[in-house]
Order: C-alpha cells, then sequence, then structure tokens
C-alpha cells in the first residue's frame, strides 16, 4: 500500500465553530503540509476535537473555509470527504467482528466482499493483528480495539488521517509502544495526520510540528524543539514541559539582543520585540546550573528540597528572583538542604515570554 | 457444635417457608389449571378429580366447537398487532431517541394517555366510534384496539433502545463513507434490534392475552381465545377454561423462543453484513 501521492494538504482560513453562546474554535487559521503528522495540544476544553471534526465534516464550521488537498471541502458532508478519523472511544462496530469493521469502508465504496476482505486482512497484519477477524470487537483488549480502528482508517488509503486522543484508553506502558507504531506508520506511509493530544510529551515524540491551542484559539505553533526553547508565552511554556518563569528586567536593547538583568546578573537574549522594562523570563529547569558556593556572577541560593530520582536528581532552590525548580544530571555529587549553592543560566532554555 | 447446627436450622427454617409460599403463589393456580383440564367430574369435598379423562379436550377440538378458530384469530391478531406496532415503533423510536423532537416528553407522554383512564371507559368509547365508521366486528377494528394498546410499550421501549445507541458509531459509519441512510440499515437498526425485539415479544403477549378491548370492539363476529375462557368460565365450565388457557401457552412460547432464537449474540453478530 503506497498512499504518498494521495497524502493532501490541509488548510484552515479563519475557521470558527460556534454551539448556540459557546465559541469552541475562534477564527483559526492553520496549514498542514502533506505526509506529515501534526498535533494540536492544548487543555480540556479548548477546542481540539472541535478542530478534528472540523477536518473530518463532522462539524460544518460558522465562519472561515477549509481546504483539503487544495479543494473547498467547507461545507462537504463527512460522507463525501477522503478523511477517516480514529475515535477517542474507537467507536468500533460492537455487532460486527473485525474483518466487518475493517471491511466496512470498502464495503460501502461498492467494493464486492472477497475482495474487500482480502484487503481487510492485509491491513490488519500491517496493524499486528492478523488472524484476529472472526472475533468481535468485545473479544479484544484495548490495545488491540485500539489497532483495528486504526486498520479501518487507514484501509480506506484516506488523503488525511484523523487521530482523537488514541492513547487515552491505553495503559501508561503501551502508550510508548502504540505511539511509535503510529508513528512509523504515518512516516512509511507518508500520510497527513492530525494527531489530538493533551499530553506535551506525546505531542513532542510523535510530532512533525505542533500546535498548541488555548481558548479556542491557536497559542503558538512550530516545531517540538522551537516550542520547547523559544516558547512565545507564559502560558506555552508552562504547558510543554516545565518552567520556572520568573520576573525579571531588559535593561537596553542592543541590536537583535536583549540585556535582561535577572536579580545580580546581566545575560543577553533575542529581545522578541520586547521593550526595556520589567519582563518574563521561562527558564527551563534543566537549564539552571548549581555550583558550590555564591561565586561572583551567580545568584545566591539556598537549597530548599533535595531529591534523587535514579537518572537526576531534582531541587528546589529559593533564590533572590524567587523559588526555583531545578533538574541536575550530576547525580554523584548533590547539594544537601539547608546549603548555600550559587545559581546560573545555560544559553539553551531560558527566553523571554510574552505575558 | 449443637449450637452452630441449630442456628443454621433456625435460618434455614423461615427461608424454605418462603420459598414454598412463593412456589405456592406462583404454580398453585397452575398446577390447579392443570388438574382441571384432565378432569372429568370433580366436586366440592374431594380433594383431587374424581374422574379423569379427556373428554373435554375432544369437546375443545370438534369442529363444531370455536376453539381451533378463535386460536387462529388470536394468533393472527397478534401477529398484525406486532407488525404495525413494531412498524410505527422503529420510525417514532428512532425520532424520539435520536433526533431532536419538539415536544418530545409531551409526545411520549400522548402515548401513556390512553393507559391512564378505566380501560373499560376507553374502549366503550372507542366501540362507539367505531361503529360509526364500521369498523366494529372486523379483525382490523380488533387490531387496531389492541395496537393502540401495545404502542405505549413499543415505541417506549423502542425509544429506549435507540438513545442508548452510542453517536459515534453512527458518525463513525459516515465517516467511512455510508450515506445516511446506510448507516441506519448496518449500524443504527442493528444495534436496537434486541430492544425492539423485545417491545415485539411484549405487544405479541399483550395482544394474545387482551379482553376488554377485544370483548366490546369483536363481540360476537371476531372470538379469540380470552374471550371464550371467559365465556367457559362464566358458565362455570372450568374444564373447557382450563383447557384454552392451555392452548394459549402454546402461541405465547412458541413467540419467545423464536424471539429467543433470534437474541442470540451469535446471529447479531451477522444481522450487520
Ligand atoms: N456538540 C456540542 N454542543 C455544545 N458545545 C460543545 C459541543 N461540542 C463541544 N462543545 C464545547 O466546545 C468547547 C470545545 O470542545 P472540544 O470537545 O473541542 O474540546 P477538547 O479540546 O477536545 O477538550 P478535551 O481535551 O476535554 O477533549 C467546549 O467548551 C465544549 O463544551
Ligand atoms: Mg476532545
Amino acid at each position: 500500500m503506497n498512499t504518498t501521492q494521495k497524502a493532501a494538504a490541509v488548510v484552515f482560513e479563519k475557521v470558527s465553530k460556534a454551539f448556540g453562546s459557546v465559541v469552541a474554535v475562534n477564527e483559526v487559521s492553520l496549514t498542514v503540509e502533506p505526509g506529515t503528522l501534526v498535533t494540536l495540544l492544548g487543555p480540556s476544553g479548548c477546542g481540539k476535537t472541535t478542530t478534528l471534526r472540523l477536518i473530518a465534516g463532522l462539524e460544518m464550521p460558522t465562519a472561515g473555509k477549509i481546504f483539503i488537498a487544495g479543494r473547498d471541502v467547507s461545507l462537504l458532508p463527512a460522507t463525501d470527504r477522503d478523511v477517516s478519523m480514529v475515535f477517542q472511544s474507537y467507536a468500533l462496530f460492537p455487532h460486527m467482528t473485525v474483518l466487518e469493521n475493517v471491511s466496512y469502508g470498502l464495503r460501502v465504496s461498492g467494493m464486492k466482499k472477497k475482495q474487500a476482505g482480502e484487503k481487510a486482512e492485509a491491513v490488519l497484519a500491517q496493524v499486528n493483528m492478523p488472524g484476529y477477524g472472526a472475533r468481535l470487537p468485545s473479544e479484544l483488549s484495548g490495545g488491540q480495539q485500539q489497532r483495528v480502528a486504526v486498520a479501518r482508517a487507514l484501509v480506506l488509503e484516506p488523503q488525511v488521517l484523523l487521530f482523537d486522543e488514541p492513547l487515552s484508553n491505553l495503559d501508561a506502558k503501551l502508550r510508548r509502544q502504540v505511539r511509535q507504531d503510529i508513528r512509523e506508520l504515518q512516516q512509511n506511509l507518508g500520510l497527513t495526520t492530525v494527531y489530538v493530544t493533551h499530553d506535551q510529551a506525546e505531542a513532542l515524540a510523535v510530532s512533525d510540528s505542533i500546535i498548541v491551542m488555548r481558548n479556542a484559539e491557536i497559542a503558538q505553533k512550530g516545531s517540538p524543539r522551537d516550542l520547547y526553547e523559544k516558547p512565545e508565552d507564559i502560558f506555552v511554556a508552562d504547558f510543554i514541559g516545565d518552567a520556572n518563569v520568573v520576573k525579571a528586567e531588559i535593561v537596553r536593547i542592543d541590536g537583535e539582543q536583549a540585556i535582561v538583568r535577572v536579580g545580580v546578573i546581566e545575560i543577553p537574549l533575542p529581545h522578541r520585540g520586547l521593550t526595556p522594562g520589567e519582563v518574563d523570563l521561562a527558564i527551563r529547569p534543566e537549564s539552571v546550573q548549581l555550583s558550590n558556593g555564591a561565586a561572583g556572577d551567580a545568584l545566591a541560593g539556598e537549597v530548599l528540597k533535595a531529591t534523587y530520582l535514579g537518572g537526576h536528581i531534582e531541587y528546589t532552590v529559593a533564590t533572590p528572583v524567587g523559588e526555583l525548580f531545578v533538574i541536575d544530571p550530576r547525580v554523584h555529587m548533590m547539594f544537601s538542604p539547608g546549603g548555600t549553592v550559587g545559581v546560573s543560566f545555560a544559553e539553551r532554555g531560558v527566553t523571554l515570554v510574552h505575558p | 457444635m449443637t449450637g452452630i447446627l441449630r442456628s443454621t436450622a433456625a435460618a434455614w427454617v423461615p427461608r424454605g417457608l418462603i420459598l414454598f409460599l412463593v412456589a405456592f403463589v406462583i404454580f398453585g393456580p397452575l398446577a390447579n389449571m392443570l388438574l382441571w383440564a384432565f378432569t372429568e367430574v370433580w366436586y366440592f369435598p374431594a380433594k383431587l378429580p374424581i374422574e379423569w379423562g379427556f373428554a373435554f379436550w375432544e369437546r375443545v377440538f370438534r369442529p363444531q366447537g370455536n376453539a381451533m378458530e378463535s386460536l387462529i384469530n388470536s394468533v393472527l391478531i397478534a401477529l398484525t398487532t406486532v407488525v404495525i406496532a413494531v412498524s410505527v415503533s422503529i420510525p417514532a423510536g428512532y425520532a424520539l431517541g435520536r433526533r431532536r423532537v419538539p415536544w418530545r416528553g409531551i409526545i411520549l407522554v400522548a402515548f401513556l394517555l390512553p393507559q391512564a383512564f378505566p380501560s373499560v371507559a376507553v374502549h366503550i368509547n372507542v366501540a362507539r366510534i367505531f361503529y360509526s365508521m364500521g369498523l366494529a366486528g372486523t379483525f382490523f377494528g380488533v387490531v387496531l384496539v389492541h395496537t393502540m394498546q401495545g404502542l405505549v410499550f413499543s415505541v417506549w421501549i423502542s425509544t429506549a433502545a435507540f438513545a442508548t445507541i452510542d453517536h459515534e458509531l453512527e458518525e463513525a459509519a459516515r465517516n467511512l463513507g455510508a450515506s445516511a441512510l446506510r448507516t441506519f440499515f448496518t449500524v443504527t437498526l442493528p444495534l436496537a434490534l434486541p430492544g425492539i425485539m423485545a417491545s415485539g415479544i411484549f405487544v405479541f403477549l399483550l395482544s394474545l392475552d387482551e379482553f376488554t378491548g377485544t370483548f366490546f370492539v369483536g363481540v360476537p363476529d371476531i372470538t379469540t381465545l380470552p374471550l371464550l375462557l371467559f365465556t367457559a368460565s362464566m358458565e362455570g365450565n372450568y374444564q373447557i377454561a382450563s383447557i384454552t388457557s392451555l392452548i394459549l401457552l402454546v402461541p405465547s412460547v412458541a413467540f419467545m423462543l423464536i424471539i429467543e432464537r433470534f437474541l442470540k449474540a451469535d446471529v447479531l453478530a451477522k444481522i450487520g453484513n
């Protein structure tokens, strides 16, 4: 099965969806490049599922336009869109066998029973479920049901594949495996895929590009690295990974750089359009560096808590700019609680953020 | 040791007593009916029939006796009632259970309304209307009366059956390219089928047992088994009444067996095709 040439771009132009007075999606514009996996990430109720359903045609936009493969599909019903969705609940037909579930879409499109069955078997083998065709969905484990749901969507070789929180019903151990499987399948088939999750680790692991949503709008979009290292604002910094947000001051702008004062130290950072005055600084826990005693250009800190976690040590350190959460990979040495440390910042993982 | 024995005995005596009472209440009348069906002579002080025999069976099934005709009438009326009630409840249940219908609550209560009044009062008036329409004393008139009573249950049960189906299943079918009609026949209807069949059984049994409506609308042209039973009982002919009841059991049990066979999961799984 080769769908590469079929993969299509999805484009939203100022798309809105309101349910009565509730605006679930507000003037969202986005582009999903053909053959890439884009994740919609955000807290509960921010409009992720609604965005996905708009692509599938299960909801119609109240304003704006949706294009799939360059064609305006804004008002095209779900039945006529070449988009397959893997539902959060899997939505397998409980009265049909696995094989009937997987071949359903093919049968609907008029394929002969025998041929549809053979094709369904082939796709079942592809998702590592060969020989399960005769079972009912109720006779499968959660992970197996999920794979059947994926097979049912894949068998139609859709232009766009949609996943709504596909891992939420699986136990923690299985999640890592299944998300790798999904990513591998998507890359091998070159499928345009939109993936909804509210788990940032999952989003970082599987995506070519992440769209962070907040209150029905897009907060930021970009590659996993961009979002982690250069979050636009406090919300994104906090949502993707852990971040210490501290008050700082831009002393002056020097070309592309802003000279930022944090407590007693000054560091140069990209100014990102901010002007001199008070600003927020986001610092990743692993970008805080601890040293013995208070040296010249470091903040004076006191260790409040130290937790040994095998692979790294977590500290809580009190500093003049507030408490900092620190992750230190140097497990061979440990600062004890109550001790004094010098606190400085690495070059990466420290950014100015918009409030 | 003896203490334990005594306490278990103390616990078992009331349980045994309750079981016996329940069995007596349920099976007592049935046993009595069975005895009467094979009795020739039985009068008061005797605990059991004095003479046994099949003489009354011969009378019931005699060509000029109308038991067979009543049986056929009863079954035909019940089957027709089921067909009509179910064909109305499927679209009604779908609309009420799956779609946004204005006045939904009121519509559901409206079906219940005839049951709220004394059934004799309702049926006397129905009979009068049917007389003026020429429906009294006809097969179809009786079917209509039974349908009116059966619809309450079949519409309510079907509505519940349709309402419990997960919306996402229909959305999944549409997402896979199925039209609205195809989605209904391959996903929605098969999933509601157990509930619809249950309502069918219910309507069948209700119709088979219906007396008041049939009495006012059907008599004297249409006779069903319950009417025959009533006449026999009123004449003090317990043998005929008992035999008629036993005959009434046959279609009930047969219908339930057929449906039960249908409701088996393996059969249900194949309805999807
Ligand atoms: N059919 C509907 N009718 C009314 N309001 C709705 C409907 N569907 C969604 N909403 C509302 O729209 C908003 C966005 O819902 P949506 O399901 O898209 O959120 P989500 O980001 O998927 O959240 P979650 O992570 O909890 O699944 C919510 O406020 C929700 O209450
Ligand atoms: Mg959701």
